[in-house]
């Protein structure tokens, strides 16, 4: 399950809302080992494409390090579709390489920029298996 | 020449856990040759025929070796090598 703050997740969805039609990408990383997503880093996607996204390496590894100063891990990495479902595609199991991180998946395709609906889903995906999981939203 | 190589989360099982460990070469594809000597397998999780894997990153330092010489890239003693699996996906 993640359990996460109401406002997180409206920064997400504002993010992926803004870089429609392309998709976005970020972070929210937390503490080692406490599984609680805090600090929220929008990423760029250096990919800048509808059907792809990639953290520039130079920032890959600015992040990192940050978060190795902080005693941090990402603990959320979420990314947009912009014109399919809110689930891992193909190319998103092959590359998801944090095996603690809950992948959140925002689908952008009903109404792109604006407001209105949209579609927020969670995942695990470890060793190419991917499993949903609940979200559990607080204010 | 020996240098601190730092391993991301999901390549830990090869090193017993570590982050950190040394490794020993005057190039990157010697150092990597190297840790796979002592943590084998983890050769085939960087490199492929064609060169260093796509979706893996490696920092001389600051710099991402693909900007530099990639395997071929010279390494100092006192150098720190970075090793981050590609956050991407599509």
């Amino acid at each position: 399950m993640l359990r996460i703050e109401q406002g997180l997740v409206d920064q997400m969805v504002a993010h992926c809302r803004a870089d429609h039609p392309d998709e976005a990408c970020g972070v929210i990383a937390g503490p080692v080992g406490s599984d609680s997503p805090e600090r929220f880093i929008p990423m760029v996607n250096a990919a800048r494409s509808p059907t792809f996204y990639e953290f520039d390496s130079a920032d890959l590894l600015r992040l990192y390090r940050d978060m190795d100063e902080r005693d941090e891990e990402p603990v959320v990495i979420y990314h947009s579709h912009t014109a399919t479902e809110a689930y891992p595609s193909r190319t998103d199991i092959a590359y998801a390489s944090e095996p603690l991180a809950h992948y959140v998946l925002v689908s952008t395709r009903e109404s792109g920029s604006s407001d209105g609906p949209y579609e927020l889903r969670s995942f695990t995906i470890v060793d190419g298996v991917v499993t949903e999981e609940s979200i559990d939203l607080f204010d | 020449m020996a240098v601190e190589v730092r391993i991301p989360t999901i390549l830990r099982p090869y090193t017993g856990g570590e982050k950190l460990v040394i490794a020993e070469g005057a190039t990157l594809a010697e150092v990597i040759a190297d840790l796979d000597a002592h943590h084998p397998g983890l050769s085939d999780r960087l490199i492929d025929d064609s060169g260093l894997r796509r979706f893996v990153n490696v920092y001389l330092n600051d710099e991402d070796v693909r900007f530099l010489d990639g395997l071929a890239t010279g390494i100092a003693d006192q150098d720190s090598i970075t090793i981050l699996p590609a956050v991407a996906g599509g």
